[in-house]
């Protein structure tokens, strides 16, 4: 019965909605889990947004986050069962023995304390060592986590340090214990892509270190196949396929698991530099109005019917970008030239033809609709107000644009809330649409949807772009989606352009430092990805 | 009240400032906020003195009632100086007002500053023996109602102080009057104090008036306490805290309490100054010789110098219970405390 | 909304408040007696031909409670309509505007509140003829502070969300973004704005009459009725208590309807989050 450290039979979790208007009814989350982990391996579970990972994950703590129970199964830690566990038996495990990393380390410490303090707090609450051994081993963590001044660290409090050290921090709280397992809830889904990559070799460091099991859960595949031992795909709160990391990347068996493998494989040929420009923007600067300067003498154009995509981390100005061509936040310096023309800086002074013929799809399709407005009326909206139709035009027009985006006439007199994520999103494409435009603004409009999802939102942009010859402008932070759809490409880190031209170009050595950077930093569909862009890495750093 | 948040977001304007401001961020801010309210006393003692005179209406002609004769009207515009111009009449007031005179009182010739002296002491006892039970009262109401949450405590709880909150303050009191004063015996009415009454006696005395303003903000004390625990407790770094295994107290010791303590008390300050304003109502009940009923009277009467003193007093109490509240607020802020 | 949806304690409110307008319009028919008629002895007890007594004039309690309701309702409500009107379309503007126009809209708020409502009236009334016009229009602008700023907090809320910055970029104008786009998704907040607004200009209204600022005699109003039967409470007679206790009532009921409305809301949000 020992040979496994932890065992999951035949789970159950429930929880209870609360519909309104309606009485409450128990909804089931996740069933008929059942895995086995051993000691100093990682499991990844892998899954869409509500497949039930952090569930699962939790319930190796005997732990439901808001209404939900776990009603049936077994979670057995070395053979003994620990969901009858009365809340003080389950308080010696929790912290001791199971420890949990949150997707948020901000919110999951205590801004009121110091981080070391927190750190060894649970430590010394189960009485496992004395302070100063405490203390001695958070040292130890510190520096096997990689984090900057290891002897000083503990004394900071949570607000002073970066969101990568913070999720570092996270990792030395639930290692400090030598527990048996650490449940790691999405810890680098929040970062950027090149801190992740650190934050995920130090994660991956010290659990091999100190020989401790792992339960990661992500959405990210290419990201747990780096650290995983097997992984274990979900859906719907079933499981789709279990195995071993290798047999799951390269020889998937489930239909679901391939289709996930191979979301990020697409590539298109790039359209060549020829036609006429579109949209041309010239040494453009901005900041807002407190004197903060986002934008630095950003050059570049865009030709007809063409994709250029923008990519960089948060805060590398590609969104204020995409404001200052709508005329949002007109620019301090520089203007922009639309098809020949150039566009007034300010919203306000522009002409209803101008505003039509730029259109923006926004990243949460969930804000960017009114909710008290039907699908028909947030569709019709800009036909009658830049077209002038009404009545039965109206709806015949609407109901072509939603067989346009393949969902039909059935959803025109229905609200935002029914619909799902990409449903929302491809209603945003649609009143895009609508105003017949020749630019579509595009940020990050596939980034909160799920990868199957995503890609679905992709081809259609695609084939519109095929029928329309509408441009996009596609401001994205995924150099896989940069692949797939775009044909010149332009770099920005902080607020400055890197780099920009052709796809084949820009994605190609020779390498300025930042490119290369983050190009090395996005996961691979591989396995042993990871050591590989960490050995380049140190190469090159040994080199200069 | 003012928004913190606000006054906070503001960037600092030139660049020397900035560099101050982002070492010594709290003191900064508090620094601010003590601007603030001094420019808000100051706003609001233009607004108590010229926005009123500025309004329709003549004081003479309201104070005389509109059937005295022109001749009447103008003397006493003289009489009490009114025929000068308001900005020289406004800046004398404010400098007596800065040293404690406020004039003479209309109606009965006699020093306003003299008669608040007296009634000033008064008002503050019995608010300050309101607060005294009130404050502990609420606080721990409120711990009772998240510890039970949507329990049935919870819901009685929510019940009573939703009702509470709706009762006028006259209506409280004269039920306490009916019941204790009248029915039982055991309470004094109406509560006179005069000058060479015990300790005890007096205590004795505010007994009913007191229980009075318990009542009316003790509901909304509580209620804006128990939504400052919950949101506490509802958040990230306790369930990180149950997570590691700790025990419920421990949790609330180490973790809820540090950070519960300064909306709690923000909460305090607040309804400290929504007393100041109960008191009024409370001392016309009970005809309490306070600052409230001072007021009234003169408003009655149409006395305007008593008016003017008396509003600018109860709003300073406002403003600075308000302003001490916003500075626990930025005081508890571990950010501010520890800066980068 | 559906019926089936209103909570117990939400009726009792309706029902409540009902009864109050029912009062208050059919007073003259319903009333057993008229308004201002001297019809017994003084602080006669409840019971036999006055069901709740008469009152220190010897006018009958029960008439002047039906014919008060007309009053205090109509005040009260005049005075929140007009609060209400001022304080939203103040703060709208000024969400949507932003600038300076919010700068000078905001801080001018900041400083009337920065003086206790109570006291501010008592203030501006001591110096102000006393008229009907002027009591409705002074409560109305001090309760306008109120409605203002949670109107801006709520406008706000909805106004930096990004359908309203959609609507901005394909064109639109400032009464389109305020009465299409914003105020269909700020209704219920408001409507409970509306009824605490409401509530409290009751209360208001009755502080004053008791304090003897408000409604003047001989008119009945139910705060003025307190004033009138308070030297009753000493010799042990409730009069007052009978208006002060309908108030409170009144009051009460109004709250539990807010209660509903606003915890539906806060259900109504979490609702959107599950999805």
């Amino acid at each position: 019965m020992h040979d496994h450290l932890l065992s999951v039979r035949n789970l159950k979790i429930e929880a209870t909605s609360y519909p309104p208007g309606e009485p409450p009814k128990d909804i089931t989350i996740v069933e008929g889990i059942s895995f086995d982990l051993e000691k100093g391996k990682v499991l990844g579970l892998i899954g869409e947004s509500g497949a039930g990972k952090s569930t699962i994950g939790l319930s190796a703590l005997a732990y439901g986050r808001g209404g939900v129970r776990i009603t049936g199964g077994e979670v057995l830690l070395e053979g003994k069962d620990i969901l009858p566990l009365g809340k003080r038996g389950i308080r010696t495990i929790r912290g001791a023995r199971v420890c949990y990393v949150a997707q948020s380390a901000a919110a999951a410490f205590n801004p009121a304390h110091k981080l070391g303090d927190q750190v060894i707090e649970a430590t010394l609450a189960h009485g496992l060592m004395s302070e100063a051994e405490a203390r001695k081993r958070a040292l130890y963590l510190f520096e096997v986590l990689g984090l900057p001044n290891p002897d000083t660290f503990g004394d900071r409090f949570p607000h002073q340090v970066s969101g990568g050290q913070l999720q570092r921090a996270m990792t030395a709280m639930a290692l400090c214990s030598n527990p048996q397992l650490i449940v790691f809830d999405e810890p680098t889904t929040a970062l950027d892509v090149t801190t992740q990559i650190d934050v995920l070799a130090a994660i991956k460091h010290a659990i091999e270190e100190t020989d401790t099991a792992a339960l990661y859960i992500t959405h990210d595949l290419a990201v747990v196949a780096q650290i995983s031992d097997h992984i274990m795909v979900l859906r719907h709160g079933h499981m789709v396929e279990y195995g071993t990391a290798q047999q799951i990347i390269e020889a998937p068996r489930e239909e679901y698991t391939r289709a996930l493998v191979n979301v990020r494989q697409k590539k298109r040929e790039e359209a060549a530099d020829q036609t006429d420009t579109l949209l041309k923007v010239d040494n453009v600067s901005a900041g807002y109005s407190n004197g903060f300067k986002v934008l630095f003498d950003v050059s570049l154009h865009l030709p007809k019917g063409q994709t250029l995509a923008i990519v960089g981390e948060s805060g590398s100005g590609k969104s204020t970008l995409a404001r200052v061509i709508t005329g949002l936040l007109p620019p301090s310096e520089g203007s922009i030239t639309f098809d020949g023309k150039q566009l007034t800086p300010a919203l306000k002074q522009r002409s209803r033809d101008d505003l039509r013929r730029i259109q923006l799809i926004y990243q949460m399709a969930d804000t960017a609709m009114n909710p008290r407005q039907t699908v028909g009326q947030i569709i019709g909206r800009p036909l009658s107000f830049y077209f002038g139709l009404h009545g039965a035009k109206k709806r015949a027009r609407v109901a072509e644009l939603l067989e346009e985006i393949e969902m039909g006439s059935g959803f025109i007199d229905r609200y935002p809330a029914e619909l799902s994520g990409g449903q929302k999103q491809r209603v945003a494409i649609a009143r895009a649409l609508a105003a017949e435009p020749e630019l579509i603004l595009c940020d990050e409009p596939t980034s909160a949807l799920d990868p199957l999802v995503a890609e679905g939102i992709l081809n259609l942009l695609l084939r519109l772009q095929a029928e329309t010859q509408v441009s996009y402008l596609f401001i994205t932070h995924d150099i896989a989606i940069v692949r797939a759809i775009a044909d010149s490409v332009a770099v920005m880190h902080r607020g400055k352009l890197v780099r920009f031209g052709p796809k084949s170009k820009v994605l190609a050595p020779p390498f300025d430092d930042y490119t290369d950077l983050l190009l090395k930093s996005v996961p691979e569909m591989e396995i042993g990805w990871l050591e590989k862009a960490l050995a380049s890495r140190k190469m090159e750093s040994a080199g200069n | 009240m003012t928004d913190t948040t606000e006054t906070s977001a503001l960037p600092p304007e030139t660049s020397q400032r900035r560099s101050l401001g982002e070492r010594f961020p709290l003191a900064t801010l508090i620094l601010q906020r003590l601007g603030l309210s001094a420019l808000l006393l100051f706003a609001v003692s233009v607004l108590i003195f010229g926005g009123v005179e500025a309004l329709p209406g003549d004081f003479a002609t309201t104070y005389l009632g509109q059937s005295a004769t022109p001749q009447a009207v103008a003397n006493i515009r003289a009489d009490l100086g009114l025929d000068r111009p308001i900005v020289t009449r406004y800046f004398e007031w404010l400098g007596g007002a800065v040293q404690g005179d406020f004039g003479n009182s209309w109606a009965s010739g006699n020093s306003v500053s003299e008669q608040i002296g007296r009634r000033l002491g008064n008002s503050l006892f019995l608010a300050f023996f309101a607060a005294v039970v009130s404050v502990p009262l609420a606080v721990g109401l409120g711990m009772l109602a998240v510890f039970y949450r949507d329990r049935v405590p919870d819901k009685i709880i929510n019940i009573v102080s939703l009702a509470a909150i709706s009762l006028p303050e006259f209506f409280i009191g004269y039920l306490l009057i009916l019941f204790f004063a009248v029915n039982m015996r055991i309470a004094t009415f109406p509560a006179t104090v005069y000058d060479s009454m015990g300790f005890i006696d007096r205590l004795q005395t505010i007994a009913l008036p007191a229980a009075t303003l318990v009542f009316v903000v003790l509901a909304h004390m509580m209620r804006m306490t128990r939504a400052a625990i919950l949101s506490v407790m509802s958040s990230a770094y306790m369930e990180s805290a149950e997570l590691k295994g700790l025990s419920a107290m421990r949790a609330i010791i180490k973790h809820a309490a540090p950070n519960a303590i300064a909306p709690i008390v923000n909460v305090v300050a607040l309804n400290l100054a929504y007393l100041v304003v109960g008191v009024v109502v409370v001392e016309v009940v009970f005809v309490y010789p306070g600052m409230g009923q001072y007021m009234v009277d003169a408003v009655t009467v149409r006395d305007m110098p008593v008016v003017q003193a008396c509003g600018l007093i109860f709003a300073a109490f406002y403003i600075i219970l308000n302003m001490v509240a916003d500075i626990i607020a930025i005081v508890a802020n571990p950010r501010l405390r520890h800066p980068r | 909304m559906r019926l089936r949806d209103v909570s117990i304690t939400a009726w009792i409110g309706i029902l409540g408040i009902l009864l109050a307008f029912f009062c208050a319009i059919f007073a003259p028919w319903i009333a057993p007696f008229g308004e201002r008629e001297i019809v017994g002895g003084v602080w006669e007890p409840m019971g036999g031909a006055y069901l709740l007594g008469t009152d220190n004039l010897g006018r009958d309690i029960l008439s002047r409670m039906i014919f008060g309701a007309r009053t205090t309702l109509s005040v009260a409500m005049a005075a929140t309509i007009i609060s209400f009107s001022l304080g939203i379309i103040l703060s709208f503007t000024a969400a949507v505007s932003r600038g300076w126009i919010d700068q000078i809209f905001s801080r001018f708020n900041d400083l009337m509140m920065s003086i206790p409502t109570l006291i501010f009236a008592l203030v501006v009334l001591a110096a102000l003829p006393q008229s009907l016009i002027v009591l409705i229009l002074v409560m109305a602008v001090l309760d306008s502070t109120r409605v203002y700023r949670l109107g801006r907090a709520v406008a706000l809320d909805v106004a930096v969300m990004e359908f309203v910055e959609a609507a901005k970029l394909r064109g639109e104008g400032r009464i389109w973004i305020i009465f299409r786009e914003i105020l269909p998704n700020t209704l219920t907040p408001l409507l409970a704005e509306f009824g605490l607004r409401f509530a409290f200009s009751i209360l208001f209204l009755s502080t004053l009459s008791f304090l003897g600022l408000g409604i003047q005699p001989p008119a009945a109003d139910w705060g003025g009725m307190v004033k009138d039967n308070k030297d009753g409470i000493i010799f042990g007679i409730s009069a007052a208590l009978v208006p002060g206790g309908a108030i409170a009532a009144l009051a009460i009921c109004v709250n539990l309807v807010v209660d509903w409305l606003l915890k539906r809301t806060s259900s109504l949000k979490g609702g959107r989050g599950d999805a």
